[in-house]
């Protein structure tokens, strides 16, 4: 296995988001529909569609997720959080039936890791969301890690398409493990190997001479 | 939306998962601290009319609070991120660092790398029991003391323990001790030849 020495901040597990984690900052970007539930002054301008000064109670808008959870009180008098359509009750019951046939990509790139940040919402439907996201990862769990142990020195966009970003990181971690037990059977393990910097470097210069 | 800037510079980094290291966004990094005194700015002015009666105004500043720690989440997180690339430069390639990607950091940075190589060293002669020993080496487990390289470019001349001197040309193979060539293996210089 190829001592990779950087080690970024993995993102948080569950609904605990990790403060320096960068796919955890990508994570709670994404948009999320809310609904004013008082007024703000002065904030007008966030409403891209209206003109005035101050931003009305009662305004559907879009909210990026840390900014809801930020403002999110359990009194309700600030905001109200719409369940996107994918936690939603019809998109629940296509995932119980079949977890496999869903493009987890299309629906959202951090679907897990969104559906368990809704929770912090307080909504009815909480434990079916919980749930259904645990299920569905188990659903798929098994394929994943399949394909992750059985695809060696081929393309795997097409395998990788239809996955979400944490089950993307779980194939990264299976193809490194097989290639890593693949060069130690081809006797390739004890080679001394230049630093990253170095084959990066390289790989560019190459790609700079090929255009 | 406030704070765009801020992820922007998040996304810098993100996109580069292997570990390289970008050039240092001094201009991001200053419209992001901008948004931030503005924010302050417009929150005191507002804090003092709410303290004067204004309770209506107290979300709003609650939002601006909101972007502020935003913001300090996503500059704190983009200067750390860079850091532990900075410190994998240690380990991966070596103590003195090739002059572009010196570049590429900020003079703290390059002031935090001089630090962590200095205690790294510290360290290192502290274990061992007297003598110190180099834990940046044999980061895989040696097979054997003599290994086979093969220069990939030239590098002059380099002198081995019994004092040998050996003219690294480019191509030209040599059967050289390990430990001489480690780092040279790392920075590109050499090529370990498996026979």
């Amino acid at each position: 296995m190829d001592a990779q020495s950087y080690h970024p901040v993995p993102p948080g597990v569950g609904t605990e988001e990790n403060f320096l984690s960068l796919d955890d900052i990508l994570l709670s970007h994404q948009r999320l529909p809310v609904r004013t539930e008082c007024a703000f002054p002065r904030l007008g301008f966030l409403d891209r569609s209206s003109d005035s000064e101050d931003l009305p109670e009662g305004t559907k808008m879009e909210l990026p997720l840390w900014l809801s959870k930020g403002l999110y009180e359990r009194k309700r008098r600030v905001l109200s959080v719409k369940l996107p359509n994918v936690y939603r009750e019809g998109w629940r019951t296509v995932f119980t039936a079949d977890p496999n046939v869903v493009n987890l990509h299309k629906m959202g790139p951090y679907y897990y890791g969104l559906g368990s940040q809704m929770l912090h919402f307080d909504s009815p439907e909480n434990t079916d969301i919980a749930q259904t996201l645990l299920q569905t990862f188990i659903g798929r769990f098994r394929r994943v890690m399949d394909c992750s142990q059985n695809a060696y020195n081929e393309d795997t966009s097409s395998l990788l398409e239809r996955l979400d970003c944490l089950e993307k990181a779980l194939f990264q971690a299976g193809q490194s493990g097989l290639n890593g037990f693949q060069s130690w059977e081809k006797g390739r393990a004890s080679q001394l190997t230049a630093s990253s910097l170095v084959l990066n470097y390289r790989k560019r210069k190459m790609a700079d001479v090929e255009d | 939306m406030f704070c765009e800037k801020a992820v922007e510079l998040v996304r810098e980094l993100h996109r580069l998962r292997d570990g390289q290291l970008p050039a240092f966004n001094e201009d991001g990094l200053r419209q992001v601290l901008q948004e931030m005194e503005s924010l302050y700015d417009q929150n005191q002015a507002d804090v003092n009319e709410a303290k004067a009666g204004r309770s209506d105004l107290i979300p709003s500043i609650k939002l601006r609070h909101s972007c502020l720690l935003r913001n300090q989440r996503c500059i704190t997180a983009y200067l750390y991120d860079r850091l532990l690339r900075i410190r994998a430069l240690r380990w991966g390639y070596g103590s003195v660092l090739p002059a572009n990607v010196r570049f590429h950091m900020c003079a703290e940075e390059v002031e935090w790398f001089g630090q962590y190589k200095k205690s790294l060293a510290a360290f290192m002669r502290s274990i061992g029991g007297g003598e110190g020993l180099d834990i940046t080496q044999d980061m895989k487990p040696p097979k054997s003391l003599y290994i086979q390289v093969r220069c990939l470019k030239d590098h002059g001349e380099f002198e081995i323990d019994d004092g040998t001197v050996i003219l690294l040309k480019k191509n030209s193979q040599h059967f050289l001790p390990r430990w001489k060539c480690e780092h040279l293996i790392r920075q590109g210089v050499l090529e370990h030849v498996l026979s």
